[in-house]
This record gives C-alpha cells, structure tokens and sequence, in this order.
C-alpha cells in the first residue's frame, strides 16, 4: 500500500509543481494567447493532479485530504524531478520545459492507460487527450523559435542546453516504481528512455537546434532532494495552509 | 456511440437535469453536454454520476452544487459522484445541444480528423458562427475555457470560440 501511494505522488509532485509554475506567469505571458494557453495547460496539469491526491488520500491509512499532501508535506516528501521546478527564465525556457516535459508524460500516460489499477488507468486514459494537445503547442513552438530568428534560436538552443541536463532523471526507477511494475500498476519509465531521446532529437532537428550530448546529468528530486527553487515554489504554493492551518476556500 | 457509452438516466428525472446549465455555456444543459453518466433515484436519494469534460474543469464544483439545489428545490436530495472512466468526448454533446451552442456563437466540433486537419494543419473548416464562411484562421490553440480555441472570420473579421474534438 505505502508503495502504490508513493508511487502515485510521485506521478503527481509532477503535474503539480509543473502547474504552479505555470499558474506563476498568469498575467505575465508574453502575448495574450500564449498566456491563456499557458494557464489552460496548468489547469489541465492541476485537475489531474486532484484525481491523483484524492486517490491517494483515499488509500492513505491516516485521514488525510487532497489538501494535506498537496500543502502540508515538507521539502524531502515531494517526489517531483527537478525539471519541473526549474524557474521560468523567459520565454524559451518556458516551452523547453514544457516540452522536455511533454514528450515524456505523453508516452508514460499511454503506457499508464493499460495499467491494473482501474483509477490510475481512468486519470491516465482522460489526460492523453490533454497532453497529447500540450505536446503539440509546445512542440510547435520549439519548430517556431528555433526556426525562428537568430536571436529566438540561440534563446531556445539556450535553454534546451540548461534544461537538458534535468531529462535523465525521468527514467530513473524508484522503489516504488519497481514494486508497481512487477504488481502491472506501475510504468517501466525506464525501457521509454530511448523512444523519448529520439523523439526529442527528431523535434530539435526539425527547428534547426542541436541535440545536446547526453551527459552530465543531474538528478535527486524523484528521492526527494531538489534544486534551491524547490523552496521557494513551496513558500508561495504553501503559504495560505501554513498561515492558516485547515482553512478553506 | 458505443453501448458503454450511453448514460444511465432515469426519464422522470429529466426536467429538473434539464434546468440545470454549464456555467461556462450557459445555454447548454448538462444533459445536452452529455456529462451526466448516470442520475436514479433510490429511497429518496438521486444518485447522479458526473464526469468532467476536461480534468481540471472548474465548471465541475459549480454544476455539482447546481444540482444539488435544482433537486432541494423538490425536496430531494442530490448525491454527486465524480467519475472519470469512461471519459468524456465532444461526441456526447447532443445534436440539440450543438445548434443551441451555435446559435450562442461557440462552433461546433469538427470530427477527430478535421480538428486535427484546423488545428495543426491551418486548413479552413470551422465556420463563423456570425456569417457561415468557412474562410477563418486559427488564433489561439487555447482559448477562454479548456474546452475551447479562438478563431477569427477573415470575412466578416469577427472573433469567435470553436469547441474542441475531445475524442
């Protein structure tokens, strides 16, 4: 039980933290569409992430709400990667995240669809469709800048170089990933790593970008030890629930 | 549509679902936007199942309370449960629920290849829900909810909403 709730947060943290900085350039996109587009995806990210915590809540052994493991956990329990909870910079950033993000959640929601689990299955096969329309924005935007200017190609080459160090971590397996997998809940992230690389590069080379080398990779988030952003994200995503513990909208 | 597919709704129950309303699109019924799975009553209890149309709808908590004082209002109590399997597609807005929807200015969805032919494509099929000319443009992927995408007419040069193909 404590693997398949560790294992759902550790899809979750994802999605979540991904939401809030999303949700952070609200009123700031770069042009009135972008912006609505960045916050349709974030909302996306965040009612996914409720289907998860409210499962989770509900298997959890103590009483717990969606609330508690949403606001109420400290730094070293979030299991996100740190990919996620990489600042938003400008805009260049914004959609190499998202879309070294994209690539991978798309193909673990396909391979999540058929798992045993009925109710990671239903949330998996109900976010393809959403995701599957996020990996186009950003893959489109990707062709967009690096097809672009001088200046929109060396912001995004920029951005794909700093960011990429962050992908290999997405298919590490944890305890929990392990244990799922042999029980046919969990996703064998670790066999999509190839199928991921050479999706990515085949974008990149369509937008005139180089496919940066794979080394020098970091990671630690999955277990729980983040960048020196993490902190901050969860000072202002946690700020109403600590100030005022069990308040309520 | 499949055998799955079909909603479970008891038929006297109808007029009061039907005076309950998306609060995004405010002309469509629940019932024309196809997320009501299931609505018996049982002892006095109306047992409604509700799906969202996209996972983070915030149109959901809205339409659950909805429901709840549309059946107060007789004296009933409403038990909402949200379910997400199957899950929702643009397919289950009823035909009458698509010209009502027209008619309010959002265009109707296009079938799963057309949409991606529109969206991805740059073909022009989706019509101006103010003129009838297909000659639009896509102008923003995303657009007031996440149900939808903005267009604008290069005839009549109007903006407007189309409804995505959720499939």
């Amino acid at each position: 039980m404590n693997n398949l709730y560790n294992y759902i947060l550790s899809i979750a943290d994802n999605t979540l933290i991904l939401a809030q900085r999303l949700g952070e350039l609200c009123g700031h996109g770069p042009t009135l569409e972008t912006d609505i587009a960045l916050t349709n995806i974030s909302l996306d990210l965040l009612g996914q992430t409720r289907s998860y915590y409210q499962y989770a809540a509900k298997i959890s052994s103590e009483e717990k709400t969606e609330d508690d493991i949403a606001f109420m956990r400290i730094e070293r329990e979030y299991k996100n990667v740190l990919l996620v909870e990489q600042p938003n910079e400008h805009f260049g950033y914004v959609m190499a995240r998202q879309f070294l993000f994209d690539v991978y959640h798309l193909m673990l929601m396909e391979k999540l669809q058929h798992s045993k689990d009925i109710n990671l299955a239903a949330v998996a096969k109900k976010g393809i469709k959403e995701v599957s329309y996020h990996q186009r924005f950003s893959s489109d935007w990707i062709k967009r800048l690096g097809d672009g200017t001088d200046e929109s190609n060396s912001k995004i080459q920029e951005a794909i170089d700093e960011l990429w160090r962050f992908t290999d971590e997405l298919f590490d397996m944890t305890e929990a990933d392990n244990a799922m997998v042999e029980d046919g809940v969990g996703v064998d992230v670790s066999a999509m790593k190839e199928d991921y690389y050479n999706q990515v590069s085949e974008v990149l080379k369509e937008a005139n970008l180089k496919v940066p080398e794979r080394k020098n990779f970091m990671r630690g988030g999955k277990n729980g030890v983040h960048s020196e952003f993490m902190g901050y994200i969860l000072s202002d995503l946690q700020y109403m629930q600590r100030t005022y513990p069990n308040m309520k909208w | 549509m499949t055998l799955t597919d079909k909603p479970n709704i008891q038929q006297d129950l109808i007029p009061i679902l039907e005076t309950v309303s998306d609060p995004e699109i405010p002309v469509l019924s629940v019932l024309d936007l196809g997320v009501i799975r299931e609505a018996i009553e049982k002892n006095d209890v109306i047992y409604i199942k509700l799906t969202p149309t996209y996972s983070g709808c915030p149109a959901m908590d809205v339409i659950g309370d909805d429901l709840k004082t549309a059946f107060a209002e007789i004296g009933k109590e409403a038990k909402i449960e949200l379910i997400l399997a199957p899950a929702w597609s643009s397919e289950w807005i009823s035909e009458n629920g698509l010209q009502k929807m027209e008619e309010y200015g959002i265009a109707r969805p296009l079938s799963e290849t057309a949409d991606k032919d529109v969206l991805l494509g740059g073909k022009k099929l989706v019509k101006c829900t103010n003129c009838g000319s297909k000659n639009t443009h896509l102008v923003s992927q995303f657009g007031s909810t996440a149900c939808k995408a903005l267009f604008k007419c290069d005839d009549c040069q109007e903006p407007f909403d189309y409804f995505k193909c959720l499939k």
